[in-house]
Parts: structure tokens; sequence; C-alpha cells
């Protein structure tokens, strides 16, 4: 699977709450919160938005609240992979339970500038930044995440392995 | 290699053989919990399981405390959606509005005995982490987990490493555990402890109190911790004694202590006597500053509450200080009960006396202002003194808005000074 998109960089700490605020919390529809998706750090973030387009951000990426409506918002967006040099672990949870692909790269993070032109190998882990001309690896998914993704997120991987009533 | 604490609790519920951090590993869970934001999506991904009930109806504790009591239509739909699920699969643990053990979820889990040393709890809710002043393993999760681990009872974590953050001596007068978890994150950042556990140790235990150390565990989270947990000494027993006595009359629980060859990743040691008024400016909770070492910050609002200090000591503390002294002209004073037990308590201790005399108002139990929902939202310019948790911009409204996190005795005390800051000795502020 490949992709090729657009950077939107932010910095280090975005959180969840400027990821999308608690006042859109009165729905879990994807295309809803997507349309207030980082709102409070960049208003202008939903109408410059592609489908495919990519974020780069700073060190731990979607701290603070366990809101799931934060990965959906901006999978919703069309946004089609975050790459950080590291994540909140709630957050990297649950971008892996709904499917929304985030890559761990400090080199890349780093050297990415917003609106350069980006293409990521999901397969390889690898991350080309055509404006710069330059290829980065990002760390790949431990195998047991690995299993999860095949079952396409943990619905289908509790569901494959049989629940207590299934 | 020895274990930590947090280790040798995951180990005791896993069928792996031997465990080490790093390790992935699939655990069987004592409780789990969702609140009336998080609950509605875990819903929708349960029904996709197609499991007909939960794994265990008096497992699944389920509280409508965010944007309850309804603050709209939409969120009124979002607490139908939960009560009706609650309803339909039996559940035993859900709280409505108005019952006399209802409340913020992690004041009422403690409180309502749901919880003991050793148990495994996950929520889907952040503050989860809170439970671990009583030696349980606590840790927050999202919707998704919440909902296949409401099918199987069991859930994966990655085993985490530890900080061991070693606490000795005892706190000034008026300093609290607000403090000490505000000066710990200021110390190592928003991500000090990400994936990590914060394991509290030393002789500086024992001079915390149960409510100190649900505020320590609480804001593990803000230092990106997987959890925060406390060693169970006699305050802890003498805690379930009052609010678990089934359970400890029962010996339905463990007690878990680190292996004298534990290895962390870091140790820190704490000297509790030489933490002052700690204030976590906007807009991270890791940007502290100790009171004196700022220029005076006008505020506008007070809120005393939450899951982090809506205990009954939190209001004791801001009562002794509201007593015959006035909210400052200017500043509204929110004070937010974390339960209806603490409320009750709080009236006839006449504690309510006091706010309604110094001009503060009283709210029913909510998460409310503290995430920005409902009961105390900020304009744009406004500043808060907030007992809460986070201070991220927009967290408590408008994006232009500032939220200032301290101890309820601070809080109560900017109150009265109209800026952050605490009252001079002598009364000369009476």
């Amino acid at each position: 699977m490949k992709n090729e998109g657009i950077v939107h960089k932010y910095g280090a700490d975005v959180d969840t709450d400027v990821i999308i605020p608690a006042r859109y919390l009165v729905t879990s529809d994807e295309k809803e919160l997507a349309m207030h998706c980082m709102e409070d750090i960049d208003a202008s973030f939903v109408g410059r938005v592609q489908t495919g387009d990519i974020i780069v951000a700073g060190k731990n990426f979607g701290c603070g609240s366990s809101r799931e409506h934060a990965p959906i918002a901006i999978k919703g967006s069309g946004i089609a992979c975050v790459i950080a040099p590291s994540f909140a672990r709630i957050f990297y949870r649950n971008s892996i339970n709904i499917g929304l692909p985030i890559l761990e790269c400090k080199e890349a993070a780093e050297a990415i500038q917003d609106g350069d032109r980006v293409s990521i190998d999901f397969n390889t882990g690898t991350i080309v930044d055509m404006t710069l001309n330059r290829s980065f690896s990002a760390k790949p998914f431990p195998p047991f995440i690995q299993e999860i993704m095949k079952s396409k997120g943990l619905v289908g991987y509790t569901k494959s392995k049989g629940a207590n009533n299934g | 290699m020895g274990l930590t604490m947090t280790q040798k609790i995951l180990r005791a519920k896993t069928d792996a053989p031997t465990i080490e951090a790093g390790d992935l590993i699939e655990c069987r869970l004592d409780l789990l919990v969702g609140n009336d934001i998080t609950t509605p999506p875990a819903i929708d991904v349960f029904e996709q399981t197609q499991c007909e009930s939960v794994f265990a109806s008096d497992a699944v504790v389920l509280v409508p405390d965010h944007f309850a009591p309804n603050k709209d239509i939409k969120s009124a739909t979002q607490c139908q959606k939960m009560r009706d699920f609650a309803i339909q699969k039996g559940i035993r643990y859900y709280y409505e509005l108005g019952e006399k053990d209802m409340g913020i979820e992690h004041v009422i889990v403690p409180e309502n005995g749901l919880v003991a040393p050793g148990d495994i709890v996950i929520g889907a809710d952040s503050h989860t982490c809170t439970y671990g002043a009583l030696g349980a393993f606590s840790t927050g999760v999202g919707s998704t987990d919440l909902a296949c681990a409401m099918a199987t009872g069991k859930t994966w974590f990655r085993v985490p490493e530890a900080i061991k953050i070693s606490l000795i001596g005892v706190l000034p007068p008026h300093v609290s555990g607000k403090d000490v978890i505000l000066s710990i994150i200021g110390k190592i950042g928003v991500d000090g402890a990400l994936y990590q556990s914060l394991e509290f140790s030393g002789e500086g235990v024992g001079s915390l109190s149960m409510a100190d150390r649900f505020t320590i565990c609480n804001m593990a989270i803000e230092a990106g911790a997987k959890n925060g947990i406390f060693p169970v000494d006699d305050i802890a027993l003498a805690y379930m004694r009052e609010f678990c006595p089934d359970r400890l009359a029962a010996k339905s629980y463990e007690v878990f202590t680190p292996d004298e060859d534990a290895v962390y990743a870091s140790e820190y040691t704490i000297d509790l006597s030489q933490i002052s008024f700690t204030v976590a400016f906007p807009h991270l909770p890791s940007n502290t500053k100790t009171i004196g070492e700022f220029d005076p910050v006008k505020i506008q609002q007070v809120v005393i509450g939450s899951c982090t200090n809506g205990r009954i000591e939190d209001l004791e503390v801001a009562a002794e200080v509201f007593r015959g002294r006035q909210v400052k002209k200017g500043v509204r004073a929110i004070i937010i009960p974390g339960s209806q037990r603490i409320y009750k308590k709080a009236l006839q201790k006449g504690l309510i006396d006091i706010f309604i005399d110094a001009n503060c108002v009283v709210s029913a139990p909510t998460c409310g202002p503290c995430l920005g929902g409902h009961m105390g939202i900020l304009a744009d310019g406004e500043a808060c003194l907030s007992t809460t948790n986070r201070n991220f911009v927009g967290r408590m409204g408008h994006k232009g808005s500032k939220v200032y996190l301290g101890s309820p005795y601070v809080a109560a005390c900017s109150a009265v000074l109209g800026e952050i800051g605490i009252l001079k000795e002598g009364g000369e502020n009476a």
C-alpha cells in the first residue's frame, strides 16, 4: 500500500483538545468531527486538506484525552498518515484500533517541511520527501500490532480470536 | 530480573509464562469504565463484535458525568444511548444522575468500593490512572479498546518500564499532592514518562493522604505515563475499611510490592518539604512556576472540583480559606463536589454555607468546565485558576482563554485575591 500527499506540519505536544475540541464531542460521526479537525490551532486546515494528505508533527503527538474522536477526526478529514518522533500512548492505541496509519520517525519529522510532497510505502515503512528528494525509514510496527492491522483493526482481531459468547 | 509493582500486577493476570518490559501481553481485566462521551462510540463497536452480552455485567461501570446533567440535545442523546445500553445489558454499575452514589467517574469508582489493590482497571478516559493510589494497575484506553474488552474481559498491554519516585520528608502547611504532581510534571515534561509507569515509594508516602495520592496518580497521564501507582500501606487499608469493606473482609485483593532488584528506567528522589505552591501556566501542565516566581496574573474565574481535586478534603481546604472572606468582585468562583456523597458531606460539615456566604456558586457533580463542556466556559481573553488537570489551548472554552492549574488552596486564595497567589499569614487579606 502506497500513499502520496501534501504535508501539513505542526509542532510538539499537539494535544487532543486542539485536534478536536470537547465542544464537538457530542457526536462520533467521522464527517461531522472532521469539519472541526485542528480548528483551535489551525483554522484553515479543514479548508486546505485534501484526501491523501499527511500530517507531520513534533514529539508526543496526541497527548491528553483518551477521546478516540481525535484520530477519527483526522482520518475523516482525509489524512492518510501521521508522522511524528513519538505519539502519546492512548492516541497510538486508538489510531491502530481505528486503522489510522501512524509512523514514528524522528528524522522524517524534523526534516520534512510544511507543503512538501511526500510518498509513503506502508509495507516497507519508507518515507520519501519528493520536494527535498530525501528518504527516511520509519520504525515498523511490532508483529502483534501487524496482526491487529491485518484483521483491519481491533474489532476484526477480537472477532477472529472469538469473543466470550460470539 | 526483578519486576516493578506494575509488572507484577500484569504478570498475575496474564497467561504469558514470563514477562519483561516491552513485551506485548494479553491480561484479564477486573473492571472497565466508560463515560457519556466515550461509551457511545464503544457501543457501536461492541455491536460489530456481535456479542450479545458483556463478559461480566458487574465488571462494567458506566457514568454519565462529562456532559451530564445533559447540556444540550446532542449530549442528551449520547447519555440516552449509554443508559439504554446499560439497561439492555443489565450493567450493574450504571450511575444515574441524582443517585446517592453518583458523581465523577474517578471519584466514585474508589468511593463506591469498586477497585482494590492488585486489580487491573481500564477506562475509556485518560484519567483512569487515578486508581493507582490504591495499588491497582489502572490506565486509560479508547472506545474501541473498551468495546472489545466489554466483549472479552481482556485487553493487550505493552509491559511498561517504570520511573521510580522516592518520596522523603513532609509537605509544608497547605502544600498538597497537586503541588507535588505539578512539580514532577514540570521537572520531567508532558512526555517525561511516555509509555512508562510512575511508581512512588519511600518514607514520604506515609505523610500523604489518600486524597493527595488520588490527585498525584490522576495526573500521571499529564506526564505521558501509562499509570501511576502507590504502595499499599495502612492509610490505603484504612480507606478500604471505609469505602471497600467487603473486599477487605473477604481478603479479595492482592498487595504487590516491587522486587528488591526491580529495574527502573530512571529514579528520582523528591523531598516533600522542598515542594512549594505550584501553578501550571498556559498551555501545558509542564509549564510550571511556583508562587513568588511570577508577576501578578489577574483572573476572572476559579474552578474547584474535577476528578483531580473534587474530594471532600479539597473542599475542606477551600472552605477554610473562604471562611469569613469574600470572592473578589469580578471573579466567578465555581465549586463542584466530585460526587453526590461528597456534596452531602460538605453540606453536613457546613462547607456549602461557607461557599455561598463567600459568593461562590456550587454546582451538581460533573466534569463540566474541566474539558470545556458546560457550567463555566471561558470567553476570549478570560483567565481561570482551576484545580483541574489540563490547560491546553481552548480546554475550558474560547481558544483565546487561558487556564492556570493549581491546588484547591491556591484556587481559593486566588478567588479572594482576584489574582493568582496565596493569602499572607496573619490574615491581612481577610
